[in-house]
């Protein structure tokens, strides 16, 4: 069986993200990244299949080459091998053309039985591009995972969405899953150095038979017209309560009338 | 005037908040039709007519109830290419965006998430980067697709007895491959719901797992009840209450924090609440940071006192 992970390399939500100035797209250089928080659940729930039955993972990612780096996380906490789709011609790209790469990259791995994604990135935080794969590809789509079992050729899922379901379908197949799904594990000084002896490829978009003219921000479908940042939320009285702290709290909320 | 869809949010014909504020924005842009996908038209009918739906499309299989997202996107794509559209809004619930993901492949089409507001020419604002950033975007091809949060617009009454046109539904092999076998019923809490509620009163780790005090507090208030991610893995509350970044985004009039310290992936779900209050003991907690009021207490005596004298107040 083989099982890619997608990765997303994203700043880090704990520094101060922000946006280029000239272009409006998020700020990839400045601030530090990081192998996005929710797709290290994914990563986890591929190795756990991988653990329990004889399965290879597959970490793919898109992005500069910065982007590398989410690559590697993946392979330290214990993916077999790596794919990192890096041009130029893809800065900007907006989630549907992002979709189409992803999906030409799966297609060039060849045979994947199960796609794992994070519910949703850290810095955009669509959360559309697994169900455009699903599109693409012609596959069955679980979003929201909160249990995830596969056997047989086919899995079964807990989806916790608008309510919660129990959802079936046969593979190939692909999930997204959320935090509930499990505790992903940290690198171990022995992964982290076998990943560097593991093996990972470059493609271009000519690699994937990718027009490079249907990508990147000039062919996007979206545009950011302006992008402002909120005033920071300025602290307003805080008391301590010496007995009378829950009469004071109602003071405050009747001058604002929710009482 | 061009039409804009707007897809019905509703359990078995009870139609949601979201679905009259979807209304209520698409007016601005052109002639609301509304799609309303399932069974329970009937129960529907009259809340679409008084928020100013000129037209509802209705398609009712059972693939739309048996399947994930997929027929909905199907039979949705189908209606667009039908009416041309000037636009879909499609409300910001995880079917919500995963339908309006498909359809903008299917349509071709440029996709926006998460809007908080939608102008008249369809330019769209929306929070990024945990509600740090406002950003105002525009879809540039295709028919725009928009999916819209709860608590975006005011709904507003307009009535209109709409023209009612029934689709007839063809659903793919494709669109038949995630098979729900068990669906669980709504909780029925007696709040209100959470993303659409005025006023949440939530509660973390601070509570020690006992959360009625937070109850009591938010029934006085006629508040929904939410919690941190630290007290939905500790079992003490339900994941679907969670607020924050893998949870719920509320933005209320009212956001009440009561043991909760304002981790930045709490934040993400709540930074953009009209006003906020904290109840910590901790005076170094972060979220007092951001609150316009707080009181460095313990939430196990602060809370009941808040809960008495409201109800004193309101005699
Ligand atoms: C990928 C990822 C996603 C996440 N998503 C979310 C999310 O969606 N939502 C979310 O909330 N978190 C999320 N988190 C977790 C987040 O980082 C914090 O761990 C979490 O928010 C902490 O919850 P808390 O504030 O209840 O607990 P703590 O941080 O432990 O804070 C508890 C607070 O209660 C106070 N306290 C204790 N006793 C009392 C008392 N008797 N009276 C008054 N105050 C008291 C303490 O002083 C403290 O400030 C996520 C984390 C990750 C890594």
């Amino acid at each position: 069986m083989k099982i890619v992970a997608l990765v997303k390399h994203v700043p880090d939500a704990a520094a101060d993200r922000t946006f280029n100035e000239a272009d409006h797209t998020t700020d990839r250089t400045n601030v530090d990244g990081i192998l996005s928080e929710l797709d290290e659940y994914a990563v986890e729930a591929a190795l756990k299949i991988a653990e329990s039955g004889d399965a290879e993972v597959v970490a793919l990612t898109m992005g500069p080459d910065a982007a590398l780096d989410a690559v590697k996380r993946a392979l330290q906490m214990g993916a077999d091998s790596g794919a990192h789709v890096a041009d130029d011609a893809l800065h900007g790209s907006d989630a549907v053309a992002t979709s189409a790469v992803l999906a030409a990259a799966i297609q060039k791995i060849g045979d994947v039985d199960l796609i794992l994604t994070g519910m949703a990135s850290t810095d955009g935080g669509m959360s559309v591009v697994p169900a455009m794969l699903a599109e693409r590809l012609g596959l069955a789509h679980v979003g929201f995972v909160g249990e995830l079992n596969v056997e047989a050729g086919s899995v079964r899922a807990r989806r916790d969405a608008d309510v919660t379901e129990t959802v079936e379908a046969a593979l190939p197949a692909i999930v997204s899953v959320t935090d509930q799904i499990n505790e992903p594990r940290y690198p171990s000084f022995k992964g982290i150095m076998a990943a560097k002896k593991k093996p990972v490829e470059t493609w271009s978009l000519a690699d994937l038979g990718v027009d490079a003219g249907t990508v990147g921000l000039a062919a996007a479908w979206t545009t950011v017209e302006t992008v402002t940042k909120r005033p920071e939320r300025t602290q307003g009285e805080i008391v301590t309560d010496e007995g009378d702290g829950g009469a004071k709290l109602v003071e405050f909320l009747a001058g604002q009338k929710f009482v | 005037m061009a039409e804009i869809l707007v897809l019905v949010d509703h359990v078995d014909g009870a139609v949601r908040k979201t679905t009259t504020e979807l209304l209520t924005l698409a007016r601005r842009a052109g002639e609301p039709a509304a799609v309303f996908l399932g069974s329970g038209i009937d129960a529907a009918r009259e809340t679409l007519g008084r928020f100013g739906a000129t037209k509802v499309y209705v398609a009712d299989a059972p693939e739309l109830n048996d399947y994930l997202v997929a027929p909905a996107a199907e039979v949705l794509a189908q209606i667009a290419a039908q009416a041309n559209p000037a636009a879909v809004l499609v409300p910001s619930t995880p079917d919500g965006k995963e339908i309006a993901a498909r359809l903008a492949v299917k349509l071709e089409s440029g996709l926006i998430t998460d809007a908080v507001d939608v102008a008249a020419d369809l330019t769209t604002t929306q929070s990024a980067f945990a509600g740090g950033y406002t950003v105002n975007a525009r879809v540039t091809h295709g028919t725009p697709i928009i999916t819209v949060k709860p608590n975006s617009a005011t709904p507003e009454p307009a009535e209109t007895s709409p023209a009612e046109e029934n689709v007839s539904v063809s659903v793919s092999d494709a669109a038949t491959k995630a098979k729900v076998v068990d669906r669980a019923a709504r909780q029925a809490t007696g709040r209100p719901e959470l993303t659409e509620a005025a006023i949440v009163v939530s509660g973390g780790r601070g509570t020690g797992g006992d959360f009625s005090a937070v109850e009591s507090l938010a029934d006085a208030l006629g508040a929904a009840v939410g919690a941190s991610r630290a007290a939905v893995d500790s079992g003490w509350y339900p994941h679907s209450h969670q607020v924050g970044q893998t949870g719920q985004t509320v933005s209320p009039q009212l956001y009440i924090a009561a043991g909760i310290s304002g981790a930045i992936q709490h934040r993400a779900g709540m930074q953009t609440s009209k006003t906020i209050v904290a109840i910590d003991k901790d005076p170094e907690a972060p979220i007092f940071a951001m609150a316009d009021f707080g009181v460095v207490g313990d939430l196990h005596t602060v809370l009941p006192q808040a809960t008495e004298e409201i109800t004193k107040r309101k005699g």
